[in-house]
């Protein structure tokens, strides 16, 4: 059997339905024998860094490994945006890149680049194939790699003369790979200690991440949170582990995270971190962090995690489901009715104001969007304030109903990410938020939304500005708005160029009637162009640096 | 504080590659590095002079151990271990001074590898110190060139990594 041949032959044993790509000369093999290959379906995007980030929404909203193919050169360097973003949010992807022939390489060849070596950094591992009898076992290997432990994306290096050479077909049942045994059962005695430290605490606080929606580890979290009374607060890739309307649910922590939240952190005795990473967005000033914390415990399936941003007392090494389980059998119920009541104090203290303007308002989008769509959607984002207004109001109740760049904050990953998304997704509806900059990142990914009929729903909440940077410069640089406002293009109107259906937006009326005419488009995207009050800004805010009991509540001078 | 680090990996193309991407990265500073095959062909060990406190070196020996092609790593700093350098120095040696040199190399238990009408090759294996030290004594008579390994090193005692 040819080498391209067994590749598809091997991605259809690994239980792969589809492949996000771009031909060219070097996977023109690959791209020959998927033509004869119905039972894989090839998405074709209009760039590449698209077809990783389609793989990447595909990946986080189905949990199955998103598969995506470039040719050698320039497009296996196109998709390492994507590949990053996937490497910072732990996304399982395997990316197939075309390479020059064997014989060829560091040559210079037509169309060559060290692919190996220039996403070594922004990859989990990755292959460069020189044999064919070598091929079977690199996919399983690349496979297994990406789906388990800490996922993360791998890439194979197939060089075209390797796709063209015969060999027998194989498949290694078994993967063994000597140095690559992840943890996934936590130590007991440190699961005891944890028990121990949660009957003593007064004020405990679960902190989760985007490891606990990968680890499937929701159900147990829940189990856990409700059995012992503790609230839960989550990051932006922890959205949807814990139901948003829980009683127990605080909403996200950090930069732009509720008021109680950061209160909580900065005054519970007992802090639980299950798969999440102590990023910077999220503690603030790390000094200060959680001063009042006597214990932390920090359960990760990546050992290199603890300990690296915050010192741990109770670290567990572990699969987040399976340590909670562990721990639910060790803890008795228990009550905190005056942690509770401290925390409701706060939510007492501080509602996000509601600001009367003429202008049609982010909020009032998000809100209405929520409300039309019943929090039910799945909600993929690009990158800026309109990512946060959506983080803070459309509240989640399901683990893998986000999509969002959190860890690279990748502008342009909404689109294509939404892509990925409904075709993981058929019958659930994908609502995308995006900035006037970020859908121009990506905008041509609007042809492969319109090519497979996908009926995603795109807001872009326009403010004619780079509205995150523009706030920052308004915080922090006198104003000084360089280079942050946008002449856009008529944005409905470019939508219906490409086949898709636009609406233009300017208040509440056109907004109610856009919502209800693109929830009622089943058969090609909509984009809804909301020309939003231009210099909102996003509050809560923690600047840079400061600790997260320094939160800017609201425009300052603009008080109650 | 100054640490010796073992590492077993499989012996691969770019396996190197990856240590040395994973130290620029992460900006950890490697002092010397010394790498070859071990008994197991399909093995080579790498060892690592870094020097970090211990938060740091606890963050270097998780992200090597994360490398998919990572089979061990131990951190020689708490244990007894015998470590050990090479050096090839090559010096000046009018024949006036060549006995003086020659002496001087055998009191460091070095060794004249290669003999030239205006120069010597001197080897020497050792501590780093004793190799500084020697490097120190032959300075006078002009060093023309010289290449050390970096430091290789395994613990004392029955037990392997
Ligand atoms: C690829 C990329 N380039 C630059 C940035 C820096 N950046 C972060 S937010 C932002 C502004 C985003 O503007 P827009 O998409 O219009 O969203 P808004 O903040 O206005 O909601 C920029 C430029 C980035 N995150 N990603």
């Amino acid at each position: 059997m040819k080498g391209a041949k067994m590749l598809i032959e091997l991605l259809k044993r690994e239980g792969v339905e589809v492949i996000f790509g771009y031909p060219g000369g070097a996977v023109i093999d690959i791209y020959d024998v998927l033509f004869d290959t119905p039972e894989i379906k090839h998405v074709l995007v209009r760039h590449e860094q698209g077809a990783a980030h389609a793989a990447d929404g595909y990946a986080r909203t189905t949990g199955k490994v998103g598969v995506c193919i470039a040719t050698s050169g320039p497009g296996a360097t196109n998709l390492t945006t994507g590949l990053a973003t996937a490497y910072m949010d732990s996304v399982p992807v395997v990316a197939i890149t075309g390479q020059v022939p064997t014989k060829l390489i560091g040559k210079d060849a037509f169309q060559e680049a060290d692919v190996t070596g220039i996403t070594m950094p922004i990859t989990k591992h990755n292959f460069l194939v020189t044999h064919i009898e070598e091929l079977p076992i690199i996919v399983r290997e690349a496979f297994h790699i990406a789906s388990t432990g800490r996922p993360g994306p791998v890439l194979i290096d197939l060089p075209k003369d390797v796709q063209q050479q015969e060999a027998e077909f194989t498949f290694p049942e078994k993967v063994e790979i000597p140095g690559y045994r992840p943890t996934y059962q936590g130590h007991i005695n440190q699961i005891n200690l944890a028990a121990q430290a949660i009957e003593k605490a007064q004020k405990p606080l679960l902190y989760i991440g985007g490891g606990v929606i990968a680890a499937g580890a929701s159900g147990a979290l829940r189990e856990l949170a409700e059995k012992t009374e503790i609230p839960v607060t989550h990051t932006l890739m922890g959205k949807g582990a814990f139901p948003e309307h829980h009683r127990l649910s605080l909403g996200m922590l950090g930069m732009h995270g509720t008021y109680w939240a950061n209160k909580a952190i900065m005054n519970c005795d007992l802090l639980i971190a299950v798969g999440a990473r102590f990023d910077d967005r999220v503690t603030g000033n790390l000094k200060t962090f959680a001063r009042n914390t006597e214990t932390i415990i920090h359960i990760d399936i990546d050992p290199a995690e603890i300990g690296k941003n915050v010192k741990t007392h109770i670290p567990i090494v572990g699969d987040a489901r399976l340590v909670l389980e562990e721990l639910l059998k060790r803890v008795e119920s228990k009550k905190h009715p005056e942690w509770i009541q401290e925390i409701e104090g706060w939510k007492k203290e501080y509602q996000p104001p509601r600001k009367e303007s003429a202008k049609l308002l982010p909020h009032t989008v998000v809100e209405k969007v929520y409300q039309a769509t019943k929090g039910k959607a799945i909600v993929v984002t690009d990158v800026g304030q309109h990512q946060m207004w959506a983080a803070q109001i459309y509240l989640l109740d399901e683990p893998r109903c986000w999509a969002s760049s959190g860890g690279l904050g990748t502008m342009g990953y909404g689109l294509p990410a939404a892509v990925g998304a409904q075709i993981g997704n058929p019958d659930k509806l994908v609502v995308l938020f995006s900035g006037d900059g970020s859908i121009m990142m990506k905008i041509q990914e609007l042809v492969t939304a319109c090519n497979y009929c996908l009926p995603i729903k795109i807001f872009v909440l326009n403010n004619s500005y780079l509205g995150m940077v523009r706030q920052w410069q308004g915080c922090f640089y006198k104003g000084r708005y360089s280079c942050t406002q946008l002449k856009n293009p008529d944005l409905a109107q470019l939508a219906r160029a490409f086949g898709a259906e636009g609406i233009s937006v300017k208040n509440e009326a056109e907004l109610e009637e856009a919502i209800n005419k693109a929830l009622s488009i089943e058969d090609r995207p909509v984009l809804v162009d909301c020309h939003i009050e231009e210099e909102e800004n996003v509050y809560p805010f923690v600047p840079p640096g400061k600790s997260l009991d320094e939160m800017i509540l609201w425009e300052p001078g603009k008080e109650g | 504080m100054q640490h010796v680090i073992s590492v077993l990996v499989e012996n691969k193309p770019r396996v190197l590659a990856r240590i040395a991407s994973l130290f620029a990265r992460r900006g950890y500073n490697i002092e010397s590095l010394a790498v070859g095959p071990t008994q197991d062909p399909t093995i080579s060990r790498i060892t690592l002079v870094v020097e970090g406190d211990e938060d740091i070196l606890e963050q270097i020996t998780k992200q090597l151990h994360k490398l998919i092609d990572t089979i061990k790593v131990g951190d020689f700093t708490n244990t007894s271990f015998v470590d050990r350098e090479l050096a090839l120095i090559k010096v000046n040696a009018p024949s006036a001074l060549r006995g003086e040199i020659v002496q001087t190399a055998e009191i460091f238990r070095a060794r004249v590898v290669d003999v030239a009408e205006k120069s010597l090759m001197i080897e020497v294996t050792g501590t780093p110190d004793k190799i500084d030290a020697l490097e120190q004594l032959l300075k006078k008579y002009g060093i023309i060139e010289m290449v050390r390994t970096g430091r290789i090193a395994l613990a004392r005692g029955y037990q392997s990594l």
